[in-house]
């Protein structure tokens, strides 16, 4: 594996700079279901293709920002600080 | 005299002669030499022995693509001599023969073993008697073996790294690869270009073009292109390539990619194929015109396309007698037949080698016609030039994406359509004639350069297609085509090697298919052809040839073998890079070195584990004082008016009214439920937090708080304070009046209770002191800026003098914490359990309104049983069980002990373990198994000493 990520805050980085976050899960906002609990905490989608994941630019300003990473290509089509993630789809908290 | 002439172009200063030895024995080379260059200009001919039948093998390739010459410079394995450049003073040895190269007993597998060891006999023989397989694996490890790593500092096999990127990498630096550069250069692009050679200019300096290969390495670098010589391209690995050169590994990422890596000179199979003195003919040009060196003294030419003819023509025009050319074509091309017999050199048309013979050396040559094998002749000759065909360097371009297609016409696999950001160019590309190649090369390269992003125009559009045109033309000429050698069949008495590496011949081949390994991916990892240091290079075209004559399928239906990097070996130190083992030491360190320490690793951190005697330790913190450098833990500063509830929603328990100079100790969860992590949190003030973690989850803490931040967009904000802070624990009976002596807070008990934390001056010294009870006794944590962090150990060391206070270690806190039955989260707790199973329910508070994380989860496991729960036990005897070993019901284990300890105040054993639930009760007996010893324990709740705290809250 080895790809650019363009950190939020300071820019094109190599990956080996970063440290995954996993793929954006959605928290219940109210009390889940034991099934609802289940899925959030041990399910993934685990997609082919296009998905929202977590990053934190652990070996550079340290903060936490969203990517949109193909996993199959390991293109990155955009990265943003979470704030700024109007509708984080699914992956909404 | 083995040295030539000048040459034109050559490498070598001769007036700058260079020493070295080999074998202990003192050569003498020139600068600009390779260490195989002055060996063989200096008489050796014999460079290694082979991987299995220790058979000799002299130089073959001469460009760093066969393993023939591997040796070993200044105690390093696995250096190729053809390659490496020389320099002085080098100790050079030969690798895996015993007593020497020339006289190798191992040789005896080549005469009687062949029968005992076709492939896959590692499968089939030497299984039984199994007691005697360390015998076997003894000797056969002496046999087989590229050589003996020299046992040192792993350290000085580590190199350094550095990272480029830039617009276009080329990869190949000859007539292709540097007009590619020039023309992306042209276009803008910052472009980067890596060759193996010693200097740039690929086949062109050894076929008599160095002037052009220098003027047009020399407008490259004019053009800005950064020039990386004497590097190997290692893979393509999703557009990074890492490039070694000398001790650093380039790890280059380039926007386009340009492959114009060439073509690789195939030698033949015939029995004896492997004799030193046979040599492909880049080979032997390699040697005669970057060297100056005399491959032979009288050679013959087998050849099954120009690439031989044009050889021979050069040897000739160098001074090498040529015997005899076969050519197995039928018709050669006339031009260059034409130029041999105007230089009475007799070419043997339709005629093939079927054999090579000498003792060590080839001196004989047997060829015939390849019609009807008839007209058989016998030359003597000390040099046998081959050249089996020119197969494409495509290992790169298929890691990046490529498929190959195979061309009849020419019989090689060559790159199809290739991924839209890499190019292939020149010979690689299947491309011939020095007209077309730099043609192909400066349309890759401007393209590559597009792709990068280079500003097009129409202009730019219409001289591409122009040039596109033009090359097409050129293309479309005519040429006559190498062919695919016939195989002759290996005499028998005589071994024709597929793989030299391996020691893979042609019956080994035969035989795999036979076994039924028929396909090429099977045959290879059966036989291990193609699996050596050559990485496929000399031998997967022979391979493949050899498995479709075995199988009566075509070379095409056959396929290539998967190209995997690495494309060339590299060292593990390469790869691994420059070596950090980070190391965290306290400011306090050096005064823990001064008094004695014993120190150990906790994590990255530095610890003293003890200053000598541990129980001694343990006896000073309950009957007087001790004090503890706690400098590794976790400190987080938590602020902002909504630091409170961000608090909340991560700890089960409630922080948003702890009062300010109140401290709590807390547990973080995952919402699976499961412990992460403990410390404290202490009230600074209304909007202000410090928060203590573990010493090894401090970094963990730090990102969790950043991430659930992240997420919750909260008003609030964290400051790590773990390096800068330093902590001590003063603990024990006499803590209270070591600490008043240096501080004018009142530390009475009504003043300063327990879960008090206050700002003072301790000794002049800003700081925090929390009263805490970690080790069981009355203590108090203070909490300094890192700069005062010694003067504060100083202080309260003196302080307490009188009192007899000693330091001590992480040894001594383990045991004072056990007998309180504190929990060490990552030790007593694992990635399965939570709060209720670790017994530590309450901690956790579900009467609390407010969600926080790992509620839920939490909430379910405290409706349900626990299959396990974490107990304290005390031993039936004084024995000490080591942590890990197992408890049992019925023989089965059911459990396991986390912590053992003997207790010297409690005067038994004691420890942690996790039980099945049904036997967690206090008085419960059971049993433990450690290394095959039996013992039983029971069970007890609660702290071992001091069970109502009063010692800790007095």
């Amino acid at each position: 594996m080895s790809f650019v990520l363009q950190c939020p805050n300071c820019g094109p980085r190599e990956v080996t700079d970063f440290a995954f976050g996993g793929e954006l899960t959605a928290r219940p906002r109210s009390r889940p279901s034991e099934r609802e609990l289940h899925t959030y905490v041990y399910m993934r989608r685990n997609a082919a293709g296009a998905q929202l994941e977590w990053w934190h630019h652990r070996s550079g300003c340290r903060a936490w920002f969203i990517a949109q990473r193909d996993t199959t290509s390991n293109l990155v089509s955009w990265t943003a600080l979470p704030e700024d993630v109007a509708d984080r789809g699914e992956g909404a908290a | 005299m083995t040295r030539l002439e000048p040459q034109p172009g050559e490498r070598i200063d001769r007036r700058s002669p260079l020493r070295f030895s080999f074998d202990g024995e003192r050569v003498e080379g020139f600068e600009g030499d390779t260490i195989a260059s002055a060996l063989f200009a200096g008489g050796r001919r014999v460079f290694s022995r082979s991987f299995k039948y220790h058979r000799p093998r002299g130089l073959l390739c001469c460009s760093g693509a066969c393993a023939n010459c591997l040796v070993a410079v200044d105690g390093r394995p696995g250096v190729r001599a053809c390659t490496e450049p020389l320099r002085s003073g080098m100790a050079v040895e030969h690798l895996n023969a015993w007593p020497s190269l020339e006289r190798d007993v191992m040789r005896a597998v080549d005469k009687v073993g062949g029968p005992f060891t076709p492939p896959g006999f590692y499968y089939k023989t030497m299984i039984r008697p199994r007691r005697l397989w360390p015998l076997f694996e003894w000797g056969l490890r002496r046999i087989a073996g590229l050589g003996k790593l020299t046992r040192r500092d792993e350290r000085e096999w580590r190199t350094s790294y550095r990272r480029r990127h830039a617009d276009v990498l080329v990869i190949g630096g000859g007539l292709a690869g540097l007009s590619a550069a020039v023309a992306a250069a042209e276009l803008g692009a910052d472009v980067v270009l890596v060759d193996d050679g010693a200097e740039a200019g690929g086949r062109l300096l050894h076929e008599g073009s160095h002037e052009r290969a220098r003027s047009l390495a020399s407008a490259a670098r004019g053009h800005g292109v950064e020039i990386l010589t004497g590097a190997s391209a290692l893979g393509y690995y999703d557009g990074l390539v890492p490039v070694r050169r000398g001790g650093v590994l380039h790890q280059i990422r380039a926007r386009a990619h340009v492959a114009a890596t060439g073509t690789i000179d195939q030698p033949l199979v015939f029995a004896g194929n492997d004799l030193p003195g046979v040599m492909t003919s880049d080979g032997a040009l390699r040697l005669t015109a970057l060297y100056g060196v005399r491959p032979g003294s009288r050679a013959v030419v087998a050849t099954t396309g120009d690439r031989g003819l044009r050889a021979a023509l050069a040897l000739h025009a160098a001074g090498v007698p040529i015997a005899l050319v076969v050519d197995e074509r039928s018709e050669p091309v006339t031009a260059l037949a034409d130029s041999l017999a105007e230089h009475g050199i007799e070419v043997m048309t339709g005629a093939m080698v079927v054999g090579a013979c000498g003792d060590d050396a080839v001196q004989r040559v047997t060829v015939a016609r390849v019609a009807d094998r008839g007209g058989e002749r016998v030359v003597h000759c000390d040099l046998l030039v081959v050249s089996g065909g020119s197969a494409p360097a495509t290992s790169l371009l298929a890691q990046a994406g490529t498929a190959m297609a195979f061309e009849p016409h020419s019989g090689q696999f060559l790159p199809g359509e290739t991924p839209a950001h890499v190019q292939a160019a020149g010979e690689l590309a299947g491309i011939d004639g020095d007209e077309a190649i730099e043609l192909s090369g400066a349309l890759a390269g401007a393209r590559a350069a597009i792709a990068a992003g280079a500003g097009e125009d129409e202009a730019l559009h219409s001289r591409i297609a122009g040039e596109q045109t033009e090359l097409d033309r050129m293309l479309a000429r005519p040429a006559t085509p190498a062919v695919t050698p016939t195989f002759c069949g290996a005499a028998a008495d005589g071994k024709a090697f597929v793989c030299l590496c391996e020691d893979v011949t042609d019956k080994d081949i035969a035989y795999s298919v036979a076994e039924g390994y028929d396909s090429i991916e099977l045959s290879k990892r059966y036989t291990t052809v193609t699996m050596g240091p050559c990485q496929g290079r000399m031998c997967q075209l022979a391979a493949i040839r050899a498995v479709a004559r075995q199988t009566g399928v075509d070379a095409p239906a056959v396929g290539q073998t998967t190209a995997r990097p690495p494309w060339t070996p590299v060292a593990m130190g390469v790869l691994a890079g420059r070596p950090f083992e980070p190391a965290k030491r306290s400011s306090i360190h050096a005064r823990h070195r001064a008094l004695g320490a014993n120190v150990m690793w906790a994590g990255d951190w530095r610890r003293p584990y003890d200053y000598g005697d541990p129980a001694l330790e343990v006896r000073a913190v309950h009957d007087a004082a001790g004090i503890i450098d706690l400098s590794s833990l976790g400190k987080l500063l938590v602020r902002g008016p909504q630091a409170g509830q961000l608090l909340d929603r991560l700890y089960p328990n409630r922080l948003s009214n702890l009062k300010v100079g109140r401290l709590r100790y807390g547990v973080l969860n995952s919402d699976a439920g499961r412990i992460m992590d403990d410390g404290t949190v202490f009230g600074l003030d209304e909007d202000s937090f410090y928060v203590t973690t573990t010493s090894s989850g401090a970094g963990a803490v730090e990102e969790w708080f950043s991430w659930w931040m992240a997420d919750w967009d909260l008003d609030a904000h964290i400051t790590d304070l773990t390096q800068t802070l330093a902590a001590v624990n003063v603990a024990g009976p006499r803590a209270r009046a070591i600490l008043q002596r240096l501080t004018d807070m009142d530390c009475s008990p009504d003043a300063f209770g327990y879960l008090d934390g206050r700002q003072a001056h301790v000794a002049g010294i800003p700081a925090l002191v929390l009263r805490i009870g970690f080790v069981g006794e009355l203590g108090y944590e203070i909490h300094a800026p890192a700069a005062h962090g010694q003067a504060l150990w100083d202080a309260i060391a003196q302080a307490g003098a009188q009192d007899a206070i000693r330091p001590f270690g992480l040894e001594a806190q383990r045991v004072l914490r056990l007998q309180k039955g504190h929990v060490i989260v990552g030790q007593d707790t694992d990635g399965e359990s939570n709060a209720y199973s670790a017994s530590m329910g309450w901690i956790v508070k579900l009467d609390k309104e407010e969600d926080f994380v790992g509620r839920w989860a939490l909430e379910l496991a405290a409706e349900r049983a626990h299959a396990e729960t974490l107990v304290g036990f005390r031993m039936s005897n004084g024995a000490v069980p080591h942590e890990g070993a197992a408890v049992v019901v019925d023989g089965a284990p059911v459990g396991r002990v986390t912590s053992a300890r003997h207790s010297e105040r409690l005067g038994h054993a004691i420890g942690l373990a996790w039980v099945p639930t049904a036997l967690r009760d206090a008085g419960s007996q059971i049993a433990i198994v450690d290394e095959g010893r039996h013992y039983s324990a029971e069970v007890v709740r609660g702290a071992f000493y001091d069970p109502d705290n009063e010692r800790q809250r007095g």
